[in-house]
């Protein structure tokens, strides 16, 4: 831990390798964006790439970039951002490796919303603000079937199970009541793609990261720490733990539901993200900032390997990490097995 | 932390004990097979009653003569449709219950189930590369896939969540996270081949529907041989739950049990799975129910959960008929539905929130 002191009897304390590590994912996962932007039918050089979206490039690069293929990196950037933040938060405010919005039926409640939209009929637009409502819907009511005298994080989860495993089998019985080609276009939205992702699925996205994760960090983020060594301690310390837990929840519940809205609920960056970025800046606490740039470089990456890796074949984004997670899922339950934590 | 492990299991122990014992042992186990004998009439009329009602109305004396009689409208559907289905019912629901009670005792967790913690997804996925990329359809050949996958998962399961220090809300998470992984690694089958896609996305709800008799046929003999070896296993189940010192000094050997519970329990999923799909809660909820029956007791307990769980799922079979008319409600949504509130239900109960909390 370092300590900056500034005049005026303030002082910035920080974690040095916290700061690498979220600088060195956050320019890992800008690279990667240029690249996938370069890659492609009509290939360009990373040179060009940053000439065109500084606004230096030919009319058909520009159209080619900006239009095409810039919105679908941003929208991987934030969509994974936004995953590993609400992951990140889970993590921490269930104090279990394992506790990620996928999992803990906040998703499932999303998908819901979603395929209710798809069974009607409704479009693209409609189906976001499905995906969001049946989010934030499903939130409410875990947190309030999780109440009493306060929201345990054991109790959350075991609520949160229970309320996958029912939303899941309503999920099911939508699946079978939709058409074959709304079906096939459910499971493809289930499964997370950024296949055709324009401005209108990002920029949603970017006007409420702009004010949740500024909420989150700064005005949380503290208390979060504290939260993580016991209600009783957090307390005695002068934070109010059950109104930084309700605010917390509501922020993470909004971002894996705005995500889902904008790529559908990808597998398993929620999970993943958070983990690999508290091994990599070996920091104790929730490592929110360097979870949401691993997370950005996680999802960038995966959807450069489904495009890309395998031939001609395009294959949605959630394929790749939910195979991928699945299995360093794997592995985190021997590791943590191991450690005696689960 | 050693201390707080202790705790939990004597916890669990005592709650499995609540039940008074007080009365003499022959006039207990006197009630308890009078009480089989009416579990037993209960499920010979939920059977005819699976097999009267659905989209044609068949009263008690066409059903009986659907079954001995000549042909007519009736025997036909009694024969093609009706009795297959009731009996794949019968089947999946006995092992399904049978396997929930044996895994609630080897794991020593309340919370335990098939479907909750993975190993019907894990059959499911094994189902699912089998007829995506190896292009199988007949159930024969495709439950031996579903018998590894339920085996793989069972055994993960195990060695994550067979240790002392595993509470039920961390193994609970631990087989959710499995499912998550193994349910997208259908999905992505699913949506690389848009032909499976319409076969699996009915199977992957939980259906009785569209079993041919040649299935009933064929699992047959996968769920006998598991619930024979999970019903001869009663007695040791019973011995391990005292530890495994005790265990020992009463003649049984702990690692053995073990195995040949798993096997069981891989035996009775995978069969269930690859014939009807995942269905989740119906393992959770009938050992529970049973047990404030019969006390903990499994030689007791796995006899009833064999009768009383399919009376469950063909009561939920039959409910989806009823409710989903003219269509019907697959059968694995129908337990989702029912089951989630008792499951919510049960993880809100102050012992198992004071269970979780250490």
């Amino acid at each position: 831990m370092s300590v900056v002191r500034l005049p005026g009897d303030r002082s910035v304390r920080f974690h040095p390798r916290t700061l690498a590590v979220g600088t060195g994912c956050a320019l890992l996962a800008l690279a990667v964006g240029v690249l996938t932007i370069g890659d492609g039918d009509y290939p360009m050089s990373p040179a060009e790439v940053l000439r065109t979206i500084a606004g230096g490039g030919t009319a058909a690069q520009d159209f080619i970039v900006n239009e095409l293929r810039l919105p679908r990196v941003v929208t991987a950037l934030l969509v994974g951002a936004a995953l590993a933040l609400a992951g990140a938060l889970f993590q921490s405010l269930v104090r279990n490796p394992l506790g990620s919005p996928d999992i803990l039926g906040f998703t499932q409640g999303a998908a819901t919303g979603a395929l209710v939209v798809v069974v009607a009929g409704g479009g693209s637009l409609a189906l976001a603000g499905g995906a969001v409502l049946g989010g934030t819907v499903t939130g409410l009511a875990i947190y309030a079937l999780a109440w009493r005298n306060g929201v345990h994080g054991q109790r959350l989860v075991l609520i949160g199970i229970g309320t996958a495993a029912i939303l899941t089998g309503v999920n099911g019985y939508l699946l079978t009541r939709a058409q074959l080609m709304e079906a096939a276009r459910a499971v493809l939205w289930l499964t997370g793609s950024l296949d055709g992702r324009g401005w209108d699925d990002a920029l949603p996205l970017l006007a409420a990261m702009a004010v949740l994760v500024p909420v989150v960090l700064l005005g949380c983020g503290r208390a979060l720490h504290m939260i993580e060594m016991g209600d009783d301690l957090a307390s005695g310390l002068g934070v109010r733990v059950e109104r930084v837990r309700l605010t917390l929840l509501a922020a993470a519940v909004l971002l894996a539901s705005l995500a889902a809205a904008a790529a559908g609920p990808v597998a398993f960056v929620a999970l993943t993200a958070p983990q690999v970025a508290r091994r990599l800046t070996e920091a104790p606490g929730p490592n929110l900032l360097a979870s949401m740039c691993t997370g950005a470089g996680l999802l960038v990456a995966a959807d450069w390997a489904a495009q890309r890796l395998f031939g001609g074949h395009q294959l949605p984004v959630g394929v790749i990490t939910g195979v991928l997670g699945g299995g360093y899922l794997v592995w985190l339950l021997a590791v943590e097995r191991r450690a005696g934590r689960i | 932390m050693v201390v707080t492990e202790s705790a939990q299991v004597t916890g669990a122990v005592s709650a499995a004990q609540a039940v008074p014992m007080t009365k003499p042992a022959g006039t207990r186990n006197a009630v308890r097979a009078a009480g089989l004998v009416v579990a037993v009439l209960v499920l010979l009329a939920v059977l005819v009653l699976s097999v009267g009602l659905g989209a044609r109305q068949l009263s008690v004396g066409e059903v009986w003569h659907g079954l001995f009689g000549d042909h007519s409208a009736a025997s036909t559907v009694v024969r093609e449709m009706r009795l297959p289905r009731t009996l794949l019912g019968l089947l999946v629901g006995a092992a399904l219950g049978v396997a929930g009670g044996v895994m609630q005792a080897l794991t020593r967790n309340p919370l335990a189930d098939p479907g909750l913690l993975g190993i019907n997804a894990g059959a499911s996925a094994a189902v699912a590369t089998a007829t995506g990329l190896l292009g199988m359809a007949a159930f024969e050949s495709y439950v031996w896939f579903a018998l590894a996958g339920a085996a793989a998962v069972s055994v993960l399961v195990y060695v994550v969540g067979g240790g002392r220090g595993a509470t039920p809300a961390r193994l609970t998470l631990a087989g959710a996270a499995l499912n998550a992984a193994l349910f997208s690694y259908v999905s992505a089958m699913m949506l690389l081949d848009s032909g499976s896609l319409e076969k699996m996305r009915f199977w992957t709800v939980g259906s009785l529907a569209s079993a041919p008799a040649a299935t009933v046929v064929a699992m047959l003999p996968f769920v006998a041989t598991g619930l024979v070896l999970a019903l001869a296993l009663a007695r040791s189940l019973n011995a391990l739950a005292l530890g495994d010192d005790s265990a020992r000094a009463l003649g049984v050997r702990p690692a053995g049990v073990r195995v040949a519970a798993m096997v069981a329990v891989t035996l009775l999923c995978g069969a269930a799975t690859a014939a009807c799909g995942p269905i989740v809660f119906v393992g959770l909820m009938v050992p529970h129910l049973v047990r404030a029956l019969t006390g903990p007791d499994l030689r007791w307990l796995l006899p009833y959960c064999a009768v009383l769980a399919p009376v469950l799922l063909l009561g939920a079979d039959v409910l989806g008929r009823v409710l989903g008319r003219p269509g019907e409600l697959q059968v694995g949504i129908v337990t989702a539905v029912l089951g989630g509130p008792f499951f919510l239900y049960f993880a809100r109960r102050a012992r198992i929130a004071r269970m979780a909390r250490t």
